[in-house]
């Protein structure tokens, strides 16, 4: 069981970081010609950095938009990033400081991404408009982060499991030295949907991770009339030979 | 009149339910093989058709990373669902742009994804047919590429963008839209939307030249063809003849004769549209962003300034300089192009206009963003220009303004119902639904602040609302140009009206040498 959950993370971790390079690579290599900007845009690249950040970290056209959606999507997000930032330790040896402090905090931070994740889908079948765009994929999605979830809060406050030896399990991981791994149910569950989240990314709408940065309505500086911008197909279209030039 | 009910104006505020297939039925006409094959296209459904769709689809993909990474980075959260205005009017489920884009990424899905390819089903991927062509050829002409919905979407989705691909592809596979595609021609082959001859636009132009002498006794020119003058002006041919369009030229023309600045119109670029952008042909937006900088050079202009026209103004803000420049051979010293909002404001800000507001107190203003100019392009120096100048113009002509409810103006404004090439006759139950919201919120402000007019900077915001605003009630001239209101305030130096003003012309010398 040990060597198929230290397989089945290898080829996870390839598949993400592989499936997720190959989308980034093609995000960047198709041009983008003409600005489309979504104005008011930001005059220079600062301005965009500053509005992908609020996107990214705020989701700020969300909150406009819809005030429960942004509630119960930020909640996941968030929660969801601080339960990242968590189980870094269980690939650091010496937990620096600032995570050991994390901790106290960021252990509810299961129940909040649940209640994030819960109203997510509760909207998604309550609400009419809702529900016609959803596939059953976006329903899974959501179960399966929530199972996820939930199998974190039973390992944490109801049937421990033993730590020391997942930790040793996962830092085998990251030098092809596999260890042996605890098997209660919860954990197996648990580590399992990771996985299966890990291999689903790069072919889901999971993408609008790296989605969100290549947006050109969002990260294009406006100043079309300082700068041409010219994609590489269009060059031909553009070629001097095509053009009337004053006498 | 017509076979269909103006919606009601709803309470506020609610949420529309969905009804299923409300729009089903039609589309526009569909193009006639003659128009399309001018415009590079098939005219008819080839043999192939599915391989053609899909090949251009395809290359689109690689062509356009807005679509590449707007087909797979939504994740369905619903925030867009209840922001289209054509969904609001019609509730047509299929009208939520999220459901919009989905038309196109369900076969995005089937034939580019892993996930479509092994488990449609599981992702909602669907075999591509000539019924979701279909589908495609009704719905994505139920779009006005107004970006409304990419203001409120957490990854900056363009329903434009996916709009603009969609018409693309089916017009290579014979299912081009009719009336885009015969007014491109008439661009081509005669010069204007309209086609309009250059003979019958001179004498309009003369006419109208005629009627400032006799209003105002100062000789304000509307040159055509001429060599030589400082500005080529660009203006939707709209403004030559519609009302209340012409009054907005009229406006103009009395702005940059007060200013000094010669300009003209080229007979043979006679038209600021650019309808390749809503048929979604780069191609075509270059060629007939081409003239331009033809009429620039032949009529040896120093500038190049553009009447109140929104997806014009879009196109030549964001554009024209990568698509017809560099215009090195103009005059750096204004931006290029400029609009002639930049004009007039500019020249109030330097105290060179003399308004006279009581022309205008008969009115209540307010302002409709164009959606065009609010979301896609900008005026001024400053982020947000496209909102602040021409509300800042309004009030230099007009004494009273109200702004209609903030969630309809400036980057959240809605589309009129008539943008994004669906300003034919043939839509016009979708035209009449989807002015809904914006009939609404003018709606309000009538009642709870008096107003009495609606002003656009946009020619097919003015024809939209001229031929809408009946069914909800309100008097057709209501809307206005911009460029109205200042031709109505504007005191020109030697006018009539200056006389009115300042006594006699005695009076009038002593003055303008102190």
């Amino acid at each position: 069981m040990s060597a198929f959950y230290a397989l089945l993370f290898t080829v996870a971790f390839l598949v993400l970081i592989i499936g997720l390079t190959k989308k980034i690579i093609q995000y960047s290599r198709v041009p983008a010609p003409l600005k489309i900007p979504l104005t008011p845009a930001p005059l220079t690249k600062g301005g965009v950095a500053i509005r992908l950040a609020k996107e990214a970290i705020l989701f700020a056209a969300l909150f406009r938009s819809n005030k429960w959606t942004w509630l119960f999507g930020w909640l996941f997000h968030m929660s969801l990033f601080v339960l990242l930032l968590n189980h870094l330790r269980f690939f650091i040896k010496d937990v620096p400081l600032p995570l050991v402090l994390l901790q106290n905090v960021g252990e509810y931070a299961a129940f909040t991404m649940f209640i994030g994740l819960a109203g997510l889908l509760i909207r998604r079948i309550f609400v009419a408009r809702v529900k016609y765009i959803s596939s059953p994929s976006d329903y899974l999605w959501l179960i399966l982060l929530m199972v996820i979830g939930l199998t974190g809060i039973v390992m944490r406050f109801i049937s421990h499991t033993d730590i020391i030896a997942v930790k040793e399990f996962s830092l085998g991981l990251l030098i092809f030295d596999w260890q042996a791994l605890p098997t209660d149910f919860p954990l197996m569950l648990h580590l399992f949907l990771v996985a299966i989240l890990m291999i689903l990314l790069p072919f889901s709408k999971l993408l609008h991770i790296p989605g969100l940065f290549f947006a050109p309505t969002r990260n294009q500086v406006d100043n079309p009339r300082e700068e041409r911008h010219i994609a590489p197909w269009a060059a031909e279209l553009d070629a001097e030979k095509n053009k009337v030039q004053p006498k | 009149m017509e076979d269909f009910e103006t919606p009601k104006f709803r309470e506020y505020p609610a949420v529309p339910l969905i009804k299923q297939d409300e729009m089903a039925a039609g589309g526009p006409f569909v193009s006639r093989a003659e128009f399309d094959t001018d415009l590079g296209y098939p005219g008819e459904l080839p043999e192939d058709w599915k391989e053609k769709t899909l090949d251009k689809m395809g290359d689109l993909l690689g062509r356009y990373r807005s679509l590449q990474v707007f087909m797979d980075s939504c994740i369905k959260c619903g925030a867009c669902t209840d922001k289209c205005h054509y969904f609001i009017g019609t509730n047509d489920p299929k009208n939520m742009p999220v459901a919009r884009q989905d038309l196109m990424r369900k076969v995005y899905r089937r034939y580019f994804t892993f996930a479509g390819k092994y488990f449609p089903k599981l992702v909602g991927a669907v075999d591509l047919t000539e019924d979701v062509l279909d589908e495609w050829y009704n719905y994505y002409h139920q779009c006005s590429e107004c970006r409304r919905c990419s203001v409120f979407c957490p990854m900056g989705i363009d329903t434009a963008e996916v709009t603009m691909a969609a018409r693309e592809i089916l017009a290579h596979v014979g299912k081009a839209q009719k009336y885009s595609n015969q007014i491109i021609q008439k661009v081509y082959k005669i010069g204007n939307n309209l086609g309009l001859p250059g003979k019958a636009l001179k004498g309009i132009l003369e006419d109208l030249e005629e009627e400032m002498e006799d209003e105002c006794g100062v000789p304000v020119k509307f040159n055509m063809d001429e060599v030589g003058c400082e500005a080529l002006l660009m203006t939707p041919s709209a403004d030559f003849f519609a009302e209340p369009h012409i009054d907005g030229l009229i406006g103009y023309g009395k702005v940059l004769h007060e200013l000094g600045i010669t300009w003209t119109v080229s007979s043979k670029a006679s038209e600021a549209a650019n309808f390749g952008l809503f048929i979604g042909s780069y191609d075509n937006i270059q060629k007939i962003s081409m003239r331009i900088r033809e009429a620039a050079i032949e009529l040896k202009v120093k500038r190049i300034i553009f009447g109140e026209c929104g997806h014009a103004w879009r196109v030549a803000y964001s554009f024209l300089n990568t698509l017809a420049g560099p215009f090195d051979f103009l005059d750096q010293n204004y931006p290029i192009p400029q609009h002639i909002l930049e004009v007039t404001y500019g020249a109030l800000q330097d105290g060179k206009l003399r308004m006279n507001k009581e022309e205008n107190d008969h009115l209540t203003m307010t302002f409709h963003d164009s959606c065009n100019v609010a979301r896609a392009s900008r005026m001024g120096d400053k982020s947000g220009g496209q909102f602040d100048i021409p509300r800042a113009v309004i009030q230099a002509a007009c004494n009273n303004y109200v702004d209609m409810d903030s969630d309809t103006i400036k980057d959240a404004t809605f589309c009129c119902g008539g943008g994004g090439g669906l300003l034919t006759d043939d839509l016009m139950e979708l035209r009449v639904r989807g002015a809904l919201p914006r009939m609404e919120a003018l709606k309000q402000v009538t009642e709870e602040s008096g107003v009495t007019n609606i002003a656009a900077i946009c020619a097919i915001c003015k024809s939209q609302f001229t031929k809408t605003l009946p069914y909800y009630g309100f008097e057709m001239d209501a809307i206005m140009s911009v460029h109205q209101l200042v031709s109505e305030a504007l005191v020109m130096t030697g006018s009539e009206q200056e006389k009115d003003l300042d006594g006699t012309e005695e009076d009038d010398k002593t003055e303008s040498e102190d």
